[in-house]
């Protein structure tokens, strides 16, 4: 399956890409542009899309400071199968 | 005492840090592949670029099989320094709080930065007393300290922040001024600047070289004695 | 020689698409006794292009003095290299990558610093420092030259960084010359045991080649001959594809496997893939060694599908290494290469045809006599003629010309060209590797400490707008220049690189300013015994606006006994006197950073050279230094003797008093000849003393007096506001 991960600064987190970005677009004549972000798209062709959630967690991203949203691609169609909690409890990398 | 450097590819000062431990002690490089940490008293995880920092820095340095050791090693109570991409290795790998984020001025920074000692409680900041002024340099991209506010304050609570930029000297946007944590049990400690590149007078200023020194003392009373 | 005759005019004509001329090809048809096949003439056109032949160059080059008693290796190798005691040698070179810069800056300087270092590590050196030479247009009018700036900075800092080499020195100048051609030198200095030292000659036939590194792809395809060999046009979007993209963690790796691979004496010979790819390397080992070369292309790693035959000889993918190994040495290889996780592919053999034969599968692509590659590209005579009307408009004026000297003073230390760099060298590690003794900023030139316990120092040198005053005084002072920044820290000459930034040879003005250009090379270079080991030519660095200033940059290594005795930059000590060594008294306002400033023509004369003068006055600082009698030495250059003071009050955060002597102007120029320097009254004994150190403001008598803050906040705000 080709498989699609997502990778956005958490909410709340300072985006300084984002926030470069939300400076320059007016500069060049862009008006009404608000709420930028940058992250990072990653592609692959994965036999066992169920571990793509744990692939996500343990590597793909960090889940202290990056929400992830994971779509299957398939041809045309795109479909959201899984996504990061964004609500996740952020204890947890502290007791790790 | 025996220091182990570790050496992933894509580290780049290893041989500095191999070089700054010898000042005080022995200094032997571990490759990442082995799981032999040979008998140290302490691991460095250097500075660098570990498998080039692609995807994140630090993120997949953590799954080297010589991290699976250093982390049974930090457990058992071993005196762990992660320097800047160390730091971010040790974060990644769950051993430090916290995490590091690209420097609000988006660009990589070289500077001679002034910080404060926070705490002298702990092996690596025994020599210095609070408040002492230690120059030491910074070197990165990716070096503003974050960690979420409830987490913040349990650090601040176990005064677990050894280090800060003096004011005005934050040079990456870390939160509160943070250069340096340890764990709870404060074996383990990361910072971003680089203590093994201000050892030699020759070289520059030496603020580094009490951070060798207090490991070198913890271990001779505790681990050698 | 475009005259079209027979066989070249009657066919397609592919090979002037190629940058051949119709003589040329002529020449290849008799050399070859049939056509080309396409494989071969996309392999000839590239190492008869400019780039690979020097066929402009070649012959004005001869003229450069090569030898001397340090020199361990010279020009022709990867990179020339300088015996500096103990057993170990510094090998080192300076390129340019301004074609590829000017496309696409961040690539462009980042390969360009890939390439130099791998011209290092190929002669067996681990490369230990970095310096840049870098030009763009004004920063003040141009958002293009802002971009090109931030990018090219951002670049080098890239690879440099992460590949753990400290960047430890450079220089950037702005000129509106270099809008549409920006410049980026970089050099790079290794350093290695002599035994380990290796040369690039291929030998043994029998012996099997393999290629080192990165995967083979479509990258900078034609960059060699349409990249680096004609003029950039308008059309540089439509280039972009072929720019080629660094990865530093590969080349990590790659250097870490070949030191190596030569520390166990794995490797017969070894030689780096820059321009033109595997064409260009493979038959310089050919042509070096004598031998001949059978390469099947079908065996070269491929990133991409469906790579013809020619694309894979002439791809510039970074990253890659070529060497010989005997056959039974193969599998150790290919292990040292396992463990440093970089691939290693056994791709031909090396044979005694004298002939390098490229096969596809079963099938002969190419076959061609190694001479006709690297030899046979006939060598061009220029016709040099000075220009009949000034080349360069002057910049426009931003001083009217009767300001107080305290204002022109300030204007001087706010120029892009006299700012502090701080902005720039703040993106450079230049610490890593625990040798760096003087830092950016530090000194006049970087100091590094050596395993022996000496120290080298280094610097790199070259203002094209006294050049293009005066080509050959400017090209001679920047040679003295460099050498003056080395007397600073107290160090020796050894051995210098250069890289000729130049305009079109074929046009008789820029010929004339690269004639002149290297005869006042040659003739510093001999007034001080340095020896010209290695370096780079760089041609067609023109827009439609015309050609930029004639760049010759000089890069030189130089040796010093004690690095706990240095110079520094900055006053150190209340109370210290201040002299000056040398003649400031031919200093004068052409050429200056302040005649641009007013917006004077660009033209000489330049003060004459007194050679003899100048080595007693290089000698005098170097003995001050050995001796640990002063604190501080400065090299007086743009800007004049009150710049130079005060870069010494801001470098040292402390003033000075100064008086100066009749009839100098305190902002004429005279590059190379004089210092500043500053210690205890005592130890400067018998020469001319012009004041004292102290206070927070800079006092030159009758003239000015600024607050050092003040010097300070204009200097630092100069290039800063534009990055």
């Amino acid at each position: 399956m080709r498989a699609r991960v997502l990778v956005r600064p958490k909410a709340g987190i300072l985006d300084p890409q984002g926030q470069a970005v939300e400076r320059a677009l007016p500069a060049l004549g862009f008006s009404g542009v608000r709420n930028v972000h940058v992250g990072r798209l990653i592609e692959l062709d994965v036999e066992n899309p169920e571990q793509l959630p744990e692939m996500c967690q343990r590597l793909l991203t960090n889940p202290l400071i990056e929400d992830y949203v994971v779509e299957a691609v398939d041809g045309g169609q795109v479909a959201e199968i899984a996504a990061s909690d964004s609500t996740a409890d952020t204890e947890g990398q502290d007791a790790a | 005492m025996k220091f182990g450097v570790v050496r992933f590819p894509g580290s780049c000062d290893e041989v500095d840090a191999q070089l700054a431990c010898q000042r005080v002690g022995e200094a032997v490089i571990l490759w990442h592949r082995d799981r032999d940490l040979q008998d140290v008293d302490a691991v460095v995880i250097p500075g660098g670029f570990s498998y080039g920092d692609y995807l994140r820095a630090g993120a997949i340095a953590r799954f080297a099989p010589v991290m699976e050791e250093v982390a049974a090693f930090a457990r058992s109570g071993g005196l762990v320094l992660g320097i800047c991409n160390g730091f971010q290795v040790l974060c990644e790998a769950g051993l430090l709080p916290g995490a590091l984020l690209p420097n609000t001025s988006l660009r990589f920074i070289f500077r001679q930065v002034e910080l404060q000692v926070v705490s002298d409680d702990s092996p690596f900041t025994r020599a210095c007393a609070p408040g002492d002024r230690l120059s030491i340099p910074v070197k990165h991209t990716t070096g503003r300290y974050y960690a979420p506010p409830e987490q913040l304050a349990e650090l601040e609570a176990r005064r677990q922040v050894l280090l800060r930029y003096a004011p005005g000297e934050n040079p990456n946007g870390s939160l509160d001024d943070i250069a340096g944590v340890c764990n709870e049990t404060r074996n383990v400690f990361g910072l971003m600047p680089h203590p093994e590149h201000a050892v030699d007078p020759l070289l520059g200023p030496t603020g580094g070289l009490p951070i060798f020194e207090s490991m070198r003392a913890h271990v001779e009373q505790h681990v050698l004695a | 020689m475009a005259g079209g005759s027979s066989a070249a005019g009657a066919g397609t004509a592919r090979h002037r698409d190629l940058g051949l001329t119709d003589a040329e090809y002529e020449l290849i048809l008799a050399g070859l006794g049939r056509e080309p096949s396409d494989t071969e003439l996309a392999m000839l056109s590239l190492m008869w292009s400019e780039h690979c032949a020097y066929k402009h160059s070649r012959k004005l080059l001869r003229r450069l003095p090569t030898e001397g008693p340090a020199v361990l290796m010279g020009p022709g190798e990867n990179a020339g290299v300088v015996d500096v005691g103990g057993g170990l040698g510094v090998a080192f070179k300076v390129e340019s990558h301004n074609h590829p810069s000017a496309v696409e800056p961040f690539q462009g300087a980042a390969t360009g610093v890939g390439g130099i270092l791998r011209d290092v590590f190929a002669v067996g050196a681990r490369p230990i420092a970095v310096l840049d030479s870098l030009r763009f247009g004004e920063p003040a009018q141009s958002e293009r030259s802002r971009y090109l700036l931030e990018h090219a900075v951002g670049g080098i800092g890239h690879y440099g960084n992460s590949i753990g080499v400290p960047t430890v020195g450079g220089e950037i100048y702005f000129e509106p010359s270099y809008e549409q051609n920006c410049l980026v030198n970089a050099m790079c200095l290794g350093l290695a045991p002599h035994e380990r030292l290796i040369r690039s000659a291929a030998a043994g036939p029998g012996n099997v080649l393999v290629l080192l590194g990165a995967l083979t792809g479509r990258d900078g395809i034609g960059g060699a001959s349409v990249l680096a060999s004609a003029e950039l046009g308008e059309a540089d979007e439509a280039k972009r594809p072929s720019v080629q993209i660094g990865d530093p963690f590969a080349e990590k790796k790659l250097l870490e496997c070949c030191l190596e691979l030569l520390d166990s004496e794995l490797l017969v010979s070894l030689q780096d893939l820059g321009a033109a790819g595997l064409t260009s390397s493979s038959s310089e080992m050919a042509a070096k060694g004598g031998v001949g070369l059978d390469i099947d292309c079908a065996k070269v790693p491929q990133r991409e599908p469906g790579m013809e035959p020619f694309e894979i000889m002439v791809s510039e993918s970074q990253e890659r290494m070529l060497c010989v190994v005997e056959p039974d040495r193969v599998a150790e290889v290919v292990a040292v290469c396992e463990r440093w996780e970089t691939l290693a592919t056994a791709i031909g053999e090396v044979t005694d045809s004298g002939r390098l034969r490229v096969l596809s599968g079963g099938e002969v692509v190419a076959d061609l006599p190694v001479g006709i590659l690297v030899d046979d590209c006939p060598l061009y005579d220029l016709e040099p003629a000075p220009p009949s009307t000034p080349l360069y408009p002057s910049a426009p004026a931003v001083l009217r010309g009767d300001e107080a000297p305290g204002e022109t003073l300030l204007a001087l230390l706010g120029s892009a060209n006299i700012a502090s760099r701080r902005p720039v060298f703040e993106q450079y590690d230049p610490v890593v590797q625990s040798r760096t003794v003087r830092r950016p900023d530090d000194a006049d030139a970087a100091v590094l400490v050596l395993p022996t316990g000496e120290a080298i120092a280094v610097a790199i040198d070259g203002n094209g707008r006294r050049v293009a005053c005066d080509p050959r005084r400017g090209a001679a002072e920047a040679v003295y220049e460099c050498a003056a920044n080395l007397a600073c820290v107290g160090a020796t000459p050894l051995g210098l690189t250069n890289c000729l930034n130049f305009g079109n040879p074929e046009k008789p003005h820029v010929a004339w300013q690269l004639t002149e250009a290297v005869a006042g090379i040659t003739e510093a270079c001999a007034a001080l015994d340095v020896p010209v080991v290695g370096g780079n030519v760089s041609l067609y660095n023109e827009a439609p606006t015309g050609p930029i200033f004639p760049t010759p940059v000089i890069g030189m290594v130089g040796r010093l006994a004690d690095p706990a005795r240095t110079g520094r930059l900055g006053f150190a000590s209340q109370d210290d006197v201040i002299a000056l060594v040398g003649d400031l008294g031919g200093a004068a306002a052409e050429g200056s950073e302040l005649a641009k400033l007013r917006g004077e023509p660009i033209s000489g004369p330049l003060p004459t050279i007194d050679a003899e003068a100048i080595r007693a006055a290089h000698g005098r600082v170097r003995s001050l230094i050995a001796a640990g009698a002063v604190h501080t030495a400065h090299d007086v250059a743009e800007g004049g003797l009150a710049v130079a003071l005060a870069e010494c009050c801001v470098a040292g955060g402390i003033g000075a008093t100064v008086r100066l002597p009749d009839g100098i102007d305190p902002f004429a120029e005279a590059p190379g000849r004089a210092f500043v320097v500053a210690g205890p009254e005592a130890a400067l004994d018998g020469l001319p003393v012009i004041g004292r150190v102290g206070g927070d403001a800079l006092e030159i008598e009758g003239l000015l007096k600024l607050a050092v803050s003040e010097m300070r906040r204009v200097r630092d705000r100069g290039l800063a506001q534009f990055l």
